[in-house]
């Protein structure tokens, strides 16, 4: 396979992986990240202790991140068909993976959130700061560079999972990988695409670590 | 030095008091264990004076200041603030505080040992964040903030980050931030534990300007008698969770026995022979001008030692203690001791803790 061939593959591989990751990373952040902030705020010694709902929402979390992800993707197919109307191709696809990585990011996000000082919620709370306040003034600003680290990561392993979306056509650069290269021995395109999954996660990794940077440049300033 | 009645601290208890707490207990439950933390404190807490509770780690100080703006809840007794009782505002078990008890906590501010500052925030957001909480607009929070931040001497540092101010003016950051929703009241929770011997001063001054100024009520607790010795008009000394000893610190140093004011003004010597009395002398108000050591050998025609003297500034007012060598028994002294309790001194016999030191030179 020439370069010429190999390019238009390439190039659709990566819309729809940049397609697939980027609206299941949106999902899950909107999933995970309310899910993250009820574990916490839930738990014992939190402002909304409540053992039911966090014993109930830790364990669907629990599952969710157990479950392989290939699992996953075949045991959703009903409920992707009920949700997009097919459960093939890039679209279809989104489902699973941003089912996926909600539990995973809100993992993330509880780890985040519990990692701020607990002094800074007692002090919100002696000036007469309730759960709203507490929540969108001191735990999120405050998790901020956490939080987008934790992003940063669940993009990378939407990356992966994207990969395995070609087993229900969802298409993308892992999907190019495994049919052409793995399949029909084209080593060629397989080395080229691997290559572009690389660079991809690099970037991913480096914009991460930017954003994480500026966030906390203030922060730790002159220390 | 008073300028008017309000301002002034009130020596006896009759002022208006702030904060009083009522059969304070707090037990904390873990599976097979229950400790006491705060086990029947009845404090009172008068209008415009700063007051120091001193005790040890683990005397129960903290849960105390945590009590009085319910961030801990008491297992029983009340508390009120300002006339309100908070307590009666907590109902059920949930953990969520109720509206009326954030809007009276709004009127309470709070300062602590690691500054709690948010470090997401520049300094004037900092000092935003209670005017955000009650709801004020964008202009009045800045002009408030800038106000405030010029009162702490901070005015040039409103737009630095946290992280790039020392541990003095982190503090002073947290007291005004403290004293945007104009609070009556402010609660110090070690608020200078974490700070050097010179920024403490500082901080403490500041505290003392504002008490002045606003005429602010100071609740503090501290594990550290320079404190109480520096800023406060009153004190209560904690141990086990109760109160052993508290009033105003006048009236402290002028309690025999008083292990506060033991504390508050220590004087070391030892005898230097048998058969002498040793006696420690408390000066305070005019008397502390006086050449009483003097006058005593000349009235009697003794020899008295001196075996150690300090001369100090507790509250704001002069306060000497000496600790003096007598010869002869106690008996053969009675004479310069009812002398000395003439002349308006607080006379302690240490060591015997007999009926005889009770008695209180009025």
């Amino acid at each position: 396979m020439t370069w010429s061939e190999m390019q238009p593959l390439l190039n659709q591989g990566l819309v729809d992986t940049v397609y697939m990751v980027g609206w299941s990373t949106l999902i899950a952040a909107l999933g995970g990240l309310p899910l993250g902030v009820l574990l916490v705020l839930t738990d014992r010694g939190g402002m909304l202790r409540n053992t039911v709902v966090n014993k109930v929402v830790g364990a669907i979390v629990n599952v969710g991140r157990s479950l392989p992800f290939i699992i996953l993707l075949v045991a959703l197919i009903p409920f992707t068909k009920l949700l997009v109307g097919t459960f093939i191709g890039p679209t279809a696809a989104i489902v699973p993976l941003a089912i996926g990585a909600i539990p995973f990011f809100a993992r993330l996000v509880e780890t985040a959130i519990r990692e701020v000082d607990h002094g800074l919620v007692e002090a919100v709370q002696s000036m007469g700061g309730g759960t709203r306040t507490t929540v969108f003034k001191v735990l999120l600003p405050q998790a901020l560079p956490s939080l987008v680290a934790g992003l940063t990561t669940t993009v990378i392993v939407l990356l992966g999972y994207s990969a395995m979306a070609g087993a229900v056509g969802g298409g993308g650069l892992g999907d190019l990988a495994l049919t052409y290269g793995y399949q029909r021995f084209e080593t060629g395109l397989m080395l080229a695409t691997v290559g572009v999954l690389i660079v991809l996660v690099t970037l991913v990794q480096l914009i991460g670590d930017l954003a994480v940077r500026l966030l906390t440049r203030q922060e730790r300033k002159a220390g | 030095m008073c300028v008017s009645a309000t301002r002034c601290r009130a020596l006896d208890s009759d002022g208006q008091p702030v904060i009083t707490t009522t059969d304070l207990t707090k037990v904390y439950r873990s599976r097979d264990r229950e400790v006491t933390a705060l086990d029947g404190v009845n404090l009172h807490v008068e209008q415009g004076e700063v007051y120091g509770v001193i005790g040890r780690s683990g005397a129960g100080k903290s849960s105390l200041i945590r009590c009085v703006n319910l961030l801990e809840r008491p297992t029983s007794g009340t508390v009120s603030v300002a006339g309100q009782d908070l307590t009666a505002l907590v109902t059920g078990t949930g953990a969520r505080p109720p509206a009326a008890l954030r809007r009276a906590r709004a009127g309470i501010g709070m300062i602590f040992q690691h500054f709690n500052l948010l470090s997401s925030r520049d300094v004037q957001k900092n000092v935003e964040l209670p005017l955000e909480i009650l709801g004020h607009s964008g202009r009045e929070r800045e002009r408030k903030a800038l106000e405030l931040l010029d009162l702490v001497g901070l005015a040039d540092k409103a737009r630095a980050h946290p992280a790039q101010l020392s541990g003095g003016q982190k503090q002073r950051v947290g007291i005004a931030r403290a004293l945007a929703g104009d609070p009556k009241v402010l609660l110090s929770d070690e608020a200078t534990s974490a700070l050097d011997p010179e920024t403490t001063r500082s901080v403490l001054q500041l505290l003392r300007d504002l008490n002045r100024q606003l005429g602010l009520t100071v609740l503090l607790i501290t594990h550290e008698m320079d404190v109480v010795k520096t800023v406060c008009d009153s004190a209560a000394l904690m141990r086990e969770g109760r109160v052993v000893e508290s009033g105003t610190v006048q009236r402290l140093l002028a309690t025999p026995g008083s292990e506060l004011a033991a504390e508050l003004f220590p004087v070391g010597g030892t005898p230097t022979e048998a058969g002498t009395t040793v006696v420690d002398i408390t000066f305070h108000g005019e008397a502390a001008g006086r050449p009483v050591v003097s006058h005593l050998a000349r009235a009697y025609d003794i020899d008295v030692s001196i075996l150690g003297a300090a001369m100090d500034t507790v509250g704001d007012r002069q306060i000497g203690r000496m600790r003096i060598e007598l010869p002869g028994g106690r008996e053969e002294n009675a004479l310069p001791l009812a002398h000395l309790r003439e002349q308006g001194l607080t006379v302690e016999l240490p060591g015997r803790g007999g009926d005889l030191t009770k008695e209180a030179a009025k």
